[in-house]
């Protein structure tokens, strides 16, 4: 579909990326049409990041004033993180050193509480799994391709992990954070994720991914996603990283 | 405007060896520019441009963001080397005047309302020109905005129609444009059925202004199905499908 495509035609309910026209559904995206009973909608190929409620971003610290972070989460709105969510209510400006909870250039594993048309997004990193991510390689994709990168019940990102041993740390806006002891698995999981990137929208990506890490196409189909990668020194030193990771 | 010579032979054939209802060759390629969200290149006749997207992102300077709705900025320029003499790289009156036409003929199609604060900005680089570059421009980069995701109503087609030696001629080149009798630019929602630019440089009695209106929205019919396959080859290559999960 490109925009202004005619999906369907008839009473239905228009969901993401299509609006009404007459008795017409219109794309208003290029992408892949979906018509379901709960209504039509286009999965997107191609776009930014729009924050909505709940999602779960990696964001990078951009500046701070003194009640709040600056956040930079991939998206034309940059979020806002309230000091109070890190210090707890008592904070105080005059007392509270927020360079020295979160510096700027820090990485954090967010979920956003409040987005609307009249403001910009606000994160917290106080639930489970949330926080600082102390170290990783940083790469980025179009949050288009983030379905993709997963994969049905998280199977690609399972595929990739395995393979590599390595921690796959992926946020909704397209920011993801490779971990893990060994520099060549790392490297091969970057390649891999950069593949998914560019081959999104083309048929068999899982075997072309299989084929470039060297696994066969039975090994990782059973390893769930919670399994401990082979290379056990991975684990320890990931713990808190891998808490955020299904995402 | 005035005519020096016959533009239309004895045998109904233009300058170039068109007939008068003929579009020049046109290619257009999605996505040719890595760095920008959306981008294309469009081969017009011998016009060459190269559009541009980013965006939505945030506004700088802060004060022009707007909080309803996204800001649409638009830069229409020619390179020093589009034309035959050198042409002075400043923004000229011209340029100023079609950077905002393209804007006002591209903000329709766009769902601006739904990125409230942000900016989007369209840079339309002419590399070669041959007259009605501000179609291809539009063209372009609707194509452009399209490839960069962003939310919209339709694609807007653009094509000029004219009056050559008193005939109606579709897309007009520049000989026709410097020596013919009328020029009239128009951009379309072909789906919407919509027009979203039209001007005229020259003098057309109402019969004429019709037919010359009805030609180019022919013409940008056609020009549709280039930017869609454009945008179908970019996206879905030749197998338009996706077999597999999202």
């Amino acid at each position: 579909m490109v925009p202004g495509d005619r999906i369907v035609e008839g009473n239905f309910r228009p969901l993401f990326n299509v609006i009404r026209a007459g008795n017409s559904i219109v794309a208003t995206r290029i992408g892949i049409a979906e018509a379901g009973r709960e209504g039509v909608k286009v999965i997107p190929l191609s776009g930014i990041y729009i924050p909505r409620v709940n999602d779960i971003v990696i964001g990078k610290i951009l500046d701070h004033s003194s009640l709040s972070w600056g956040v930079d989460i991939n998206s034309c709105f940059s979020a806002h993180l309230p000091a109070q969510d890190v210090f707890g209510r008592d904070f105080s400006p005059a007392r509270d050193d927020m360079g020295r909870e979160l510096a700027i250039g820090d990485l954090i594993t967010a979920r956003i509480i409040a987005f609307d048309r009249t403001r910009d997004p606000m994160i917290t990193i106080q639930d489970k799994d949330l926080g600082k991510i102390p170290r990783g390689e940083f790469i980025k994709i179009s949050a288009t391709r983030v379905p993709r990168l997963i994969g049905k019940r998280g199977s690609m990102i399972q595929t990739i992990e395995y393979a590599t041993h390595t921690r796959v740390l992926i946020g909704q806006n397209g920011i993801i954070v490779v971990t893990g002891r060994d520099l060549e698995g790392i490297k091969l999981a970057v390649r891999a994720i950069r593949m998914v990137e560019e081959e999104a929208h083309t048929a068999n990506l899982t075997q072309r991914v299989k084929t470039l890490l060297g696994v066969s196409d039975a090994s990782p189909s059973d390893n769930t996603h919670g399994t401990q990668p082979q290379n056990e020194a991975v684990g320890e030193e990931l713990n808190e990283v891998e808490k955020g990771e299904k995402i | 405007m005035t005519q020096t010579r016959s533009l239309i032979d004895e045998n109904g054939k233009r300058t170039d060896g068109r007939t008068k209802d003929q579009l020049r060759d046109v290619k257009i390629t999605a996505g040719v520019i890595k760095n920008a969200d959306g981008s294309a290149f469009i081969e017009f006749g011998m016009n060459k441009i190269v559009v541009a997207v980013y965006g939505p992102r945030e506004v700088h300077p802060k004060h022009m963001a707007l909080a309803d709705r996204c800001v649409l900025r638009c830069r229409y320029h020619m390179s020093p080397f589009s034309t035959d003499t050198r042409k002075n790289p400043a923004p000229s009156r011209r340029e100023v005047e079609i950077s905002k036409v393209m804007r006002e003929a591209l903000e329709p199609t766009l769902m601006l309302e739904d990125y409230p604060r942000a900016a989007i900005d369209v840079y339309v680089e002419v590399l070669q020109a041959d007259g009605g570059s501000r179609c291809a421009g539009i063209t372009a980069a609707s194509v452009a905005l399209a490839d960069a995701g962003i939310n919209m109503r339709d694609l807007v087609s653009a094509c000029a129609a004219g009056k050559v030696d008193d005939r109606i001629v579709l897309d007009i080149n520049d000989t026709e444009d410097k020596e013919g009798d009328a020029d009239m630019p128009v951009a379309y929602m072909p789906h919407l059925e919509q027009v979203t630019l039209l001007q005229l440089d020259g003098i057309l009695n109402e019969d004429q202004f019709n037919q010359c209106l009805d030609e180019a929205v022919n013409g940008c019919k056609m020009v549709y199905e280039f930017q869609r396959k454009a945008l179908m080859q970019k996206y879905f290559g030749n197998e338009t499908e996706l077999k597999e999960e999202q």
